[in-house]
């Protein structure tokens, strides 16, 4: 079967089995189980209603729970175990954690993720802030928002391949065709640099991609915390004699700060699960490896299903902080 | 004020320059890639994309027609007449000369003396007069060195390449494969959501604010945790249905040995064998996925819906059902239309969910960010194919962005992201 066809044909059937699973459903709870009427319709009701939530939520808790919440436990599982040749696993303790800390890649992917964590949501905050900022009063501020924005729209790969040729290095006697060593020559310098393969140096490279995606997102949030801004601070600071630095520093960004967090901590989220921008353009080469990468290479290349899960928990472990967070907002804001 | 206002225009400046800048700084890169897609491979080896969009200087060598076919006797002389650029017109020569040593040995117009009576004339535009007697005016054509001024040349040959070549047009496959992952990956998360969120936002049950807590911590967890168990999984699925259908062979779980009539009637035989990876596997996945952040946005945009309306509806006896089909749906179209914008962009873009589920060893079911991953592991030198391929994927999610913008953002506000 062709997959187009096949795709069709899913969505087809995806779509009317839920909708037919949710009609029947209701149409069974409400004609057949507990019908409105007769000596006990009252109570019919009040029953049908407390299952009827549940006929709502299931496909979803059940596609929630199957997908994401037994697989972390499952991975937690697997991280303790070692796979035996020929099926079934054996219960090994945390020999795959001291495997994995020993490893000298894993060093440097936790060393190379925690640059990452600092560089590039401070990076993408600073400059989105920036933006929001200076373009708000400018009339075609929503056009130059829109193309900040737009590489949000761009995959991580397509924007590897965009960087890469940004890169890119040609031998000393001929012209260069990526920017930046154009660049380095016309200032000055003195060899085409091959940027990605400088240790150090090329993890920052690497950064700059997903900064560069990152900001519209961090621009757009900011921007509305900015226009929320109650219009009487500002006013007030500016009757008191209070310079646009001082406005932007000491009145605005006090008033956001919520905001600024949330951005900074999504953003989080972001570069502790990149993997593609690592994978495209270095593969962990030169010193770049980060542990989205490290798992990948330790579940697929090497196999290692152990060690590839306990840095799966690594990855988690880094996340949860945010996760209890997010959730203990999430409960006060439903109070 | 007057010193206000003034200092206010002044900033004004600052201002307009640095959005200036900034935007040029974020959409150059784009620029490059867009720019590099229609130039030939030798335009992108040989300059940077940036001068492509002025004339530039260019060191040709070209011979002239061979004079065998095309000399004429005038006045006892061999001529041979044309025009270095078969009359193209677009290059401007300034210098050139007729050896490799002296490339600029001449201006246009001149004339040369390539000894014993023989010459050439080289005009600006190409035209050229050479001639000489029967011997010189034999063999090959006359070499000319020129330095010309050419203006910018783009072509769309490596469209044509990569979308319908024989072997780099695996891209159009991975295009429609890539349709195909992301279209139901993004319908059925929606509906599956609607009817939770809108359980979790106008339904009083025991459990609920555990649920939505539930739900937000869920948003964070990093899919990498859900790889290796799904993988497993859906291997275990696929041999479940071999058992149901026939029975498997003994080396390998996931062909069969046997068939019984249940599967002769799906068109299995023995021998076949049933891949764990494939389409159904990752729509479930983007699905499972996908769930958290679509009951999160809807859920607090029904939410806001005004009670009122609701409250009438259940006062005229309609049921939740109807409701929530009649009423709430409809009403909800604008965060429907960010989760799909934002499921629609997740799942294009994506390289890792694709590469663990979908992609297989036999090259039939890649899409198109894994062929690009590819195209830069073989071919990292051709900037051509590469930066075709690249834009070919960008832009459809541009269109999407640039045309559904509104809802985006509005998405962006509702909720945080994944």
């Amino acid at each position: 079967m062709h997959p187009a066809i096949q795709g069709l044909l899913t969505i087809a059937i995806g779509v009317s089995a839920c909708v037919g699973y949710f009609a029947l459903s209701n149409q069974f709870l409400d004609k057949v189980l507990f019908p409105a009427k007769g000596p006990n319709a009252g109570r019919n009701i009040n029953r049908a209603n407390l299952i009827r939530p549940w006929l709502f939520l299931f496909p979803a808790l059940f596609a929630l729970g199957l997908y994401l919440a037994y697989p972390v436990f499952e991975t937690l599982r697997l991280s303790f175990s070692e796979r035996i040749p020929g099926g079934g696993y054996k219960w090994v303790g945390t020999d795959n954690y001291a495997q994995m800390l020993d490893d000298r890649k894993f060093k440097e992917a936790i060393t190379n993720n925690m640059l990452w964590l600092i560089v590039v949501p401070a990076m993408s905050t600073a400059f989105g802030l920036l933006a929001a900022q200076l373009t708000d009063r400018i009339r075609w501020g929503n056009l130059a928002k829109s193309l900040i924005f737009m590489p949000m729209a761009i995959s991580f790969v397509g924007a590897s391949v965009i960087w890469k040729l940004i890169y890119d290095t040609r031998p000393v006697d001929q012209d260069q065709i990526g920017v930046l060593n154009a660049i380095y020559l016309a200032l000055g310098g003195a060899e085409p640099q091959t940027w990605l393969t400088i240790p150090l140096w090329n993890n920052f490279f690497l950064m700059i991609v997903l900064v560069w995606i990152q900001t519209g997102f961090a621009m757009v949030i900011l921007s509305a915390a900015l226009r929320g801004i109650p219009e009487g601070t500002i006013e007030a600071a500016i009757v008191d004699g209070a310079n646009p630095f001082q406005i932007f520093f000491k009145i605005k960004v006090p008033q956001i700060k919520n905001t600024i967090l949330v951005v900074w901590t999504t953003i989080t989220l972001t570069v502790l699960k990149v993997f593609d921008i690592v994978f495209a353009m270095t593969n962990g080469q030169w010193n770049t490896q980060v542990l989205a990468n490290y798992m990948y290479d330790n579940l697929f290349r090497a196999n290692d299903w152990g060690v590839g899960s306990a840095s799966a928990i690594v990855i988690m472990l880094l996340v949860t902080p945010i996760l209890v967070w997010n959730v203990r907002n999430a409960r006060k804001e439903m109070r | 004020m007057d010193n206000i206002a003034g200092r206010k225009s002044a900033l004004n400046w600052v201002v307009q320059i640095s959005v200036f800048l900034l935007v040029a700084l974020w959409l150059f890169p784009t620029v490059g890639l867009f720019v590099s897609s229609f130039r030939t491979a030798d335009q992108i080896a040989t300059s940077g994309w940036w001068k492509s969009l002025f004339p530039s200087e260019q060191n040709l060598v070209i011979r002239a027609a061979d004079p065998d076919d095309f000399r004429i006797e005038k006045d006892g002389l061999f001529v041979v007449e044309g025009n270095l650029f078969d009359g193209s017109g677009a290059k401007v020569i300034s210098v050139w000369g007729t050896s490799s040593r002296a490339i600029d040995a001449y201006e246009a117009g001149q004339t040369a003396d390539l000894g014993d009576g023989e010459t050439m004339t080289v005009q600006a535009n190409g035209d050229y007069v050479w001639s000489g007697n029967d011997e010189q005016m034999a063999g090959r054509g006359q070499r000319v060195f020129a330095t010309a001024e050419t203006p910018p040349e783009f072509t769309v040959k490596n469209y044509d390449t990569v979308l319908f070549g024989t072997t780099d047009g695996a891209m159009a496959k991975a295009f429609f494969n890539t349709l195909t992952v992301t279209i139901p990956a993004t319908v059925i998360p929606i509906i599956i959501a609607a009817f939770a969120a809108y359980a979790l936002a106008w339904m009083d049950f025991k459990g609920r604010a555990l649920l939505i807590a539930t739900i937000v911590g869920l948003l964070v967890v990093p899919l990498q945790l859900a790889l290796i168990p799904l993988l497993t999984l859906h291997g275990s699925i696929v041999e479940l249905w071999i058992d149901i259908l026939g029975k498997p062979e003994l080396e390998n779980a996931r062909r069969f040995a046997e068939v019984n009539p249940l599967g002769e009637l799906l068109g299995y035989q023995p021998g076949d064998g049933v891949n764990a990876k494939g389409y159904l596997g990752i729509w479930m996945a983007h699905t499972g996925f996908g769930l958290p952040l679509a009951i999160y946005l809807l859920r607090n945009y029904m939410v806001g819906l005004p009670r009122d309306i609701i409250e009438n509806a259940k006062v005229d006896g309609a049921t939740d059902f109807q409701i929530f089909t009649k009423i709430i749906l409809p009403l909800s179209f604008p965060a429907l239309a960010s989760f799909a914008i934002f499921q629609f962009l997740w799942t294009w873009n994506d390289l890792l969910v694709a590469k663990v589920f979908l992609i297989d060893a036999s090259g039939k079911t890649t899409v198109m960010t894994n062929q690009i991953v590819e195209l830069l592991g073989t071919r990292g030198g051709n900037w051509e194919i590469l930066a075709t391929a690249a834009f070919v994927s960008i832009a459809v999610p541009l269109a999407v962005f640039f045309s559904m913008q509104r809802y985006l953002v509005r998405g962006l506000l509702a909720g945080s992201v994944k």
